[in-house]
């Protein structure tokens, strides 16, 4: 009696599986067309390469994908730095003067529509009469990205044994170095997880871009995007799952560090 | 306890250079919308009036605080295309979160129901296309919905329809981009609740003579609505300013708040504008926001 009502039904089972191929079947498709040779986006001509051909010769393209790579990597870095503080501060540091509005900077960028942070940081940078470019990008996506490195570590931090910190305390460490010779090694995957996270969102953003980036610093979303108005091209079809193939390696070690978390958490701290 | 009391100070040191980074690059911000919104339109390069300059000493900023005009505010609510837009925003998120929320429950509610072992892969799989550039996502359906695309070839083929179908440029598109971008944002939250629920409580239920179905509306929907609250906020605060799927997916009528937002910006260069207009949004999301941000804190804060 009680088996059936926890029972994974036929239902249950259905609704996985067309959600999930709803979620990858457009993806899919995507690669398949950009090894296309034909020139029309729905003939099919052929397997080839040529539009990965026709990207590496692209000078715009590949200028862009060099400078996203670029802000992707320091923004970032900066982020995690950043984020990772940030949780150590709300979840370690109790009770201190403006912890709410703190939090609450923290959590908006997470879900505000990004035309107010583009349009709001734009702003900035103007009446700061700074150069718009590689670092007013880099620092708009440092804003944003810092909140998602937030969340991640700061969920993994809350999750650990606070006692194991304070056995080392009880046996001499200096409160920084109870931290550091404790606490940090456990939340490293997070650390890492949270900076892949950090880069490919640097990586996607269009919005935030358009609005800090100067002339002739594009990133490659901000070209692609140009480039969708105007119509399908096949040649973004290459570019697309090469961004797709690059992601995926990313996820696949963020998996890997987030494995090698749960595993390291489990044999410092059984529960 | 004492222990702690001594750990709580370096650590407190730790949000500082977070916590100035915040002011400096998120709150400040919003009083530089507030001071150009609060500006008047000029056709110069920045093209805006500056109302005041502080360097210009206290009775200048004095003078130019008794001049500060509302006359964009005012063109918003007398202009019948920004009630517009700001009205279509509203409708296409509620709309979409509605749908979001009918696919993105059963989806999430399967993910709970599998064995532990697969229940990690099946969540690795919905945040996978999360991860991967949601503009290529869009992208992606274009592929699919265009003239000759995919979608109209299969049609044509199974003898459906005699004549291409128009897909793109549509409503329809614009909510089907929505919806496939913010699904993995609606199914997560749902997941971590339903994934939590102690099945002891439903085998209580089962014991107590209630049929899978009654053990569903009277035991997990309820214990889950913390994860729709939160699922329904993370995909409708943003979707209110959405730009860029409504800009490749949907036709050329009503425009969103974002995209009037960007073109006042980017096509007519009209700051004082685009800023009221962000100043407006933004007052529409503050209630939404407010609520997101006390659930965060009480999930995030809770656990630790």
């Amino acid at each position: 009696m009680a088996r059936r009502v926890n029972q994974i039904s036929r239902f249950n089972v259905t609704s996985l599986a067309l959600g999930l191929a709803f979620l990858y079947l457009p993806i899919v498709i995507l690669v398949i067309y950009s090894f296309n040779a034909s020139r029309l986006v729905t003939v099919w001509g052929g397997w080839s390469l040529r539009w990965y051909h026709e990207f590496f010769n692209d000078r715009a393209m590949l200028d862009a994908a060099w400078m996203s790579l670029r802000v992707a990597a320091v923004s970032a870095t900066v982020a995690t730095l950043l984020g990772t503080l940030a949780a150590v501060g709300l979840v370690r540091g109790e009770r201190f003067g403006g912890r709410a509005l703190f939090s609450s900077m923290l959590y908006s960028p997470l879900v505000m529509p990004e035309v107010i942070s583009g349009l709001s940081l734009l702003l900035l940078f103007v009446a700061l009469n700074a150069e718009r470019g590689f670092w007013t990008v880099t620092i708009a996506h440092t804003t944003l990205t810092m909140c998602f490195v937030t969340v991640v570590v700061q969920s993994r931090l809350a999750s650990l044994d606070r006692s194991l910190e304070e056995a080392a305390m009880d046996l001499g460490c200096a409160p920084v170095q109870a931290f550091l010779a404790v606490t940090l090694p456990l939340i490293v995957p997070a650390i890492a997880a949270g900076w892949m996270l950090a880069f490919t969102l640097s990586l996607d953003d269009v919005v935030i871009a358009s609005f800090t980036t100067g002339p002739g610093s594009a990133t490659l979303p901000i070209r692609i995007y140009s480039e969708v108005r105007l119509g399908v091209k096949p040649e973004i079809n290459a570019i697309c799952t090469m961004v797709i193939a690059f992601i995926a390696v990313v996820i696949v070690m963020a998996s890997f560090a987030s494995k090698l978390s749960s595993s390291q958490a489990e044999s410092a701290a059984p529960l | 306890m004492s222990g702690r009391r001594i750990f709580a100070r370096p650590a407190r040191y730790a949000a500082i250079a977070p916590y100035v980074w915040m002011v400096l690059f998120f709150l400040v911000p919003f009083g530089f919308v507030l001071k150009i919104g609060l500006s008047q339109t000029a056709i110069a390069q920045p093209p805006y009036l500056p109302l005041f300059d502080l360097t210009e000493g206290w009775g200048a900023t004095k003078a130019a605080f008794a001049q500060l005009s509302l006359d964009n505010f005012r063109l918003l609510l007398s202009d019948n295309l920004y009630i517009t837009s700001y009205l279509r925003s509203l409708v296409v998120a509620v709309t979409s979160t509605l749908i979001l929320l009918l696919i993105g429950y059963p989806i999430a509610y399967g993910m709970a129901r599998l064995p532990r072992r697969w229940q990690g892969i099946a969540m690795m799989l919905v945040i996978v296309p999360f991860w991967t550039s949601f503009l290529i996502r869009i992208y992606a359906w274009i592929n699919i919905l265009q003239h000759d695309g995919l979608l109209n070839q299969i049609l044509l083929a199974l003898h459906l329809v005699s004549a291409p179908v128009v897909w793109l440029s549509t409503d329809s598109a614009m909510y089907l981009g929505i919806v496939y971008s913010y699904l993995p944002f609606m199914i997560l939250p749902l997941y971590a609740t339903l994934a939590k629920l102690d099945p002891a409580l439903l085998e209580a239920a089962g014991d107590l003579g209630a049929s899978p179905r009654a053990a569903f509306w009277l035991v997990t929907f309820p214990l889950s609505l913390p994860g729709v609250g939160a699922g329904v906020l993370l995909c409708f605060i943003p979707i209110v300013g959405e730009f860029v799927i409504p800009d490749l997916l949907a036709g050329s009528g009503s425009m969103m708040i974002g995209q009037t937002l960007w073109l006042e910006f980017f096509t007519n260069r009209d700051w004082p504008v685009a800023s009221a207009v962000a100043i407006a949004l933004l007052i529409l999301l503050v209630p939404p926001l407010l609520l997101y941000d006390r659930l965060q804190r009480r999930t995030l804060e809770g656990a630790g």
